[in-house]
C-alpha cells in the first residue's frame, strides 16, 4: 500500500432532506488500484460517483485526489487533475465523429488556453493521439462515422475511451457493460481489462461476474455507507453480504 | 507526422468547396450585373450577416435566443448616434458599435447562462423588450417611435460617397460581411469551434471531459453579439437612419425563420435563408400587398411538415444527376 491514495473521501456525507445517501463515508482507492464497488439499488452508487466528480457538493467531509483536497473544485477542475468517469447511460456527441470527439479530449488536456484561430487539421499530434486512443479500444475502422450512427457496442467502447483520452490518474467506470451484447462483452472487457496500471481504475457494477472476473478488491456499499470491503475472495464468503446482497439479488 | 496530416473525419471546412467560391464571386459579380437591385442586395446581405451571427449560437452552440435583435439594434443606435455625437467616419462607427454590442452580450451572457432552452428564449426576449422600450422612451437620445434622424456618414476612407442608388452601401455591406465571414469560417474549425459543437450535443459530457462549458459559451455569445451589433451598424450607416424597429420582436423572429430555412451549423444557412425570406417578401408584397405575410406564414408552415432535408434532398438529387459525369464532384 502506498501513503498516497490515487482517490480518497474522509467522512464523506451527503444529506437530502430526510435521506442520507452517502452516511460518514471513508473509502480509499489505492494507486493502481483495479477496485469494485458494488451494492443494491438505492445503496448511493450514482450519489458517490456524482460527488466525487463534483457534480453535487457534499453536506460534510471532504474528497482528497492524489493528495489535494479536491472538495471545492467544480468538475472541470477535477478532470484536469486526472479524475475522470464513464457514464451508465452514454453521453456522446451524435453530431460528431469519433475522430473529433477523441481530438475534442485529447486536445482539452492537451492545451492550457484552447485556440480560437489555429485549425484542428493543423494539430497533427492532437489528431494522432485521437487515433491512438481509438486504436486501443478497436474504434479505427469507425474514426469517420457520425457517433450517432454507431452500433451500440461501438458507442459504448467510444464511451469508454472518452474517458482514456482525457489521460486519467483515477478512471471511475460506471456500469461500463450495461446494455452491451453477450457478443460485444468480450472485446469491452478486454479493452477494461488492458488498462494501463498507471490508472487506478473504480468500477462500478451490477453484474457480478465482471465484478469478479476483473476487481482485486471489492467494496460493498449499503445505504449510502461502507459495509465491508476486502478481496474477491473474502467478499464471496462474507455471510453478511450474501445476505445483503448477493441472496437479495437472488430472491428477486 | 510531417506535412498534411490525416483529416478524413473531421467535419468542418478547410479547403474552399466550388458552390462557396461561385457563391460569393455571385455576390460580387451582383455589383455590375444588378446595379438597379443595390439597396435590397444590401438589405440581404445585412440580414444575412445578422442571421451568421445568430447561427453562431445556435447552430454550433444550441443557444436558442428570441431576442438576437437586442444586439442588432444596441449595434444600429450606437452607430447612428456616433454618426451624430462623433464623427460620421464609417469604419470607426462600425468598430465602435460592433464592440459595444460584444460588451452588451458579455453582460447578458450571464443571464442566458441560466437555465436552458426556454429559460433562455424567455430571458433573450426579456432584454430586447427592455432595450425596445428604453429606445421608445428615450426621446430626447433616440428619438424615440419616430427613430433617430439626422445621421449624416462620410464617405468611406475619405473617398467612396454613399449614393442614392445604393451602390457604395452595397459593396461597404459586402466587405465588411466577406470578412466576418472569412473569420467565422476559420473559428467553427477551431478547436473552439468543435468544442461548441460538443457542448451542443451533449454539455454534460463536455463538462464531464474537462471542458469549461460556461467560459466558452460566455465567449461565443459575445462573438456573436459582436457581429449582430456590426450588422445593425451597417443598416443604420447605408440608410442614415435608425428606426425603432431594428430592436423590434418580428426582427429577432425573422432572422430565427431565416435559419429554419437556410439550415444551420454550416455557416450558409444565414445567407441562402435571406435570400428566399426577403426574395418572397419582395415577390409576394408586390403581388399581394395587404396579405403577404399570410403567404409567408403558408410556406413555412409548409416548409416544416414536409421538412427541409426532403426538399433539399430532392434538390441533391437532380444536382447529382446532372454533375454525375463530372470527375470527384462528390466531395459531400
Amino acid at each position: 500500500m502506498s501513503a498516497v491514495a490515487a482517490l480518497e473521501t474522509r467522512s464523506l456525507k451527503k444529506q437530502f432532506g430526510g435521506l442520507i445517501a452517502t452516511d460518514n463515508l471513508s473509502f480509499r482507492l489505492e494507486q493502481g488500484a483495479r477496485h469494485a464497488l458494488i451494492g443494491p439499488n438505492g445503496a448511493g452508487k450514482t450519489t458517490l460517483v456524482n460527488l466525487m466528480t463534483g457534480v453535487l457538493a457534499p453536506t460534510s467531509g471532504s474528497i482528497v485526489c492524489g493528495g489535494e483536497d479536491i472538495t471545492a473544485l467544480p468538475p472541470e477542475a477535477r478532470v484536469k487533475r486526472g479524475l475522470v468517469r464513464t457514464f451508465q447511460i452514454n453521453q456522446l456527441f451524435g453530431g460528431l465523429t469519433p475522430l473529433e470527439s477523441l481530438s475534442l479530449a485529447v486536445g482539452e488536456h492537451e492545451a492550457r488556453r484552447v485556440s480560437l484561430w489555429r485549425s484542428l487539421r493543423q494539430q497533427g499530434d492532437v489528431l494522432a493521439e485521437a487515433r491512438a486512443v481509438a486504436a486501443r479500444f478497436g474504434l479505427t475502422n469507425v474514426l469517420t462515422e457520425r457517433v450517432s450512427s454507431l452500433p451500440y457496442g461501438k458507442q459504448r467502447l467510444l464511451e469508454i475511451a472518452l474517458a482514456f483520452a482525457c489521460k486519467p490518474s483515477v478512471l471511475l467506470l460506471d456500469e461500463p457493460a450495461a446494455g452491451v451484447s453477450a457478443a460485444e462483452r468480450q472485446e469491452l472487457l478486454g479493452t477494461i481489462a488492458a488498462l494501463p496500471r498507471e490508472v487506478s481504475v473504480l468500477l462500478i457494477e451490477h453484474d457480478m461476474d465482471v465484478v469478479f472476473s476483473y476487481a482485486e478488491r471489492i467494496s460493498v456499499l449499503v445505504n449510502g455507507a461502507l459495509f465491508a470491503e476486502g478481496t474477491p475472495q473474502e467478499i464471496a464468503a462474507d455471510a453478511g453480504v450474501r445476505a445483503v446482497y448477493l441472496g437479495e439479488r437472488h430472491d428477486g | 507526422m510531417f506535412g498534411m496530416p490525416d483529416i478524413k473525419g473531421l467535419q468542418t471546412p478547410q479547403r474552399w468547396r466550388r458552390a462557396e467560391i461561385v457563391f460569393w464571386l455571385i455576390a460580387l459579380a451582383a455589383i455590375w450585373l444588378m446595379p438597379r437591385q443595390h439597396l435590397i442586395l444590401n438589405e440581404i446581405m445585412i440580414t444575412a450577416l445578422f442571421a451568421l451571427s445568430l447561427d453562431l449560437i445556435l447552430g454550433y452552440a444550441g443557444i436558442a435566443s428570441l431576442g438576437h435583435a437586442a444586439f442588432f439594434g444596441f449595434g444600429a443606435y450606437l452607430a447612428g448616434l456616433y454618426a451624430i455625437h462623433v464623427t460620421g467616419e464609417p469604419l470607426s462607427g462600425l468598430a465602435v458599435a460592433a464592440t459595444g454590442s460584444a460588451v452588451l452580450g458579455l453582460t447578458t451572457s450571464l443571464l442566458v447562462l441560466r437555465g436552458v432552452d426556454l429559460a433562455r428564449l424567455m430571458v433573450t426576449l426579456g432584454v430586447a423588450l427592455v432595450l425596445g422600450e428604453i429606445a421608445n422612451k428615450a426621446i430626447w437620445f433616440t428619438g424615440g417611435a419616430d427613430g433617430l434622424q439626422g445621421v449624416m456618414i462620410n464617405p468611406i476612407l475619405g473617398r467612396f460617397d454613399f449614393d442614392l442608388a445604393g451602390k457604395t452601401a452595397y459593396c461597404y455591406s459586402l466587405a465588411a460581411t466577406f470578412l466576418l465571414f472569412l473569420l467565422a469560417r476559420r473559428l467553427v474549425a477551431s478547436p473552439f469551434g468543435l468544442s461548441l459543437r460538443a457542448i451542443r450535443d451533449n454539455p454534460l459530457r463536455a463538462r464531464a471531459m474537462g471542458v469549461p462549458v460556461n467560459r466558452r459559451l460566455i465567449i461565443i455569445y459575445t462573438i456573436a453579439a459582436f457581429y449582430a451589433g456590426a450588422a445593425g451598424a451597417l443598416l443604420a450607416q447605408t440608410t442614415q437612419f435608425v428606426s425603432i424597429d431594428v430592436l423590434a420582436l418580428h426582427r429577432s423572429a425573422d432572422v430565427l425563420l431565416m435559419l429554419v430555412i437556410g439550415g444551420t451549423g454550416y455557416l450558409y444557412g444565414g445567407f441562402i435563408g435571406a435570400v428566399i425570406f426577403k426574395g418572397l417578401q419582395e415577390i409576394l408584397s408586390a403581388w399581394t400587398p395587404q396579405y403577404w405575410t399570410f403567404w409567408i406564414g403558408f410556406i413555412l408552415v409548409v416548409l416544416v411538415m414536409i421538412g427541409r432535408e426532403r426538399i433539399y434532398a430532392r434538390f441533391g438529387e437532380i444536382k447529382s444527376r446532372i454533375i454525375k459525369t463530372a470527375p470527384g464532384g462528390n466531395d459531400r
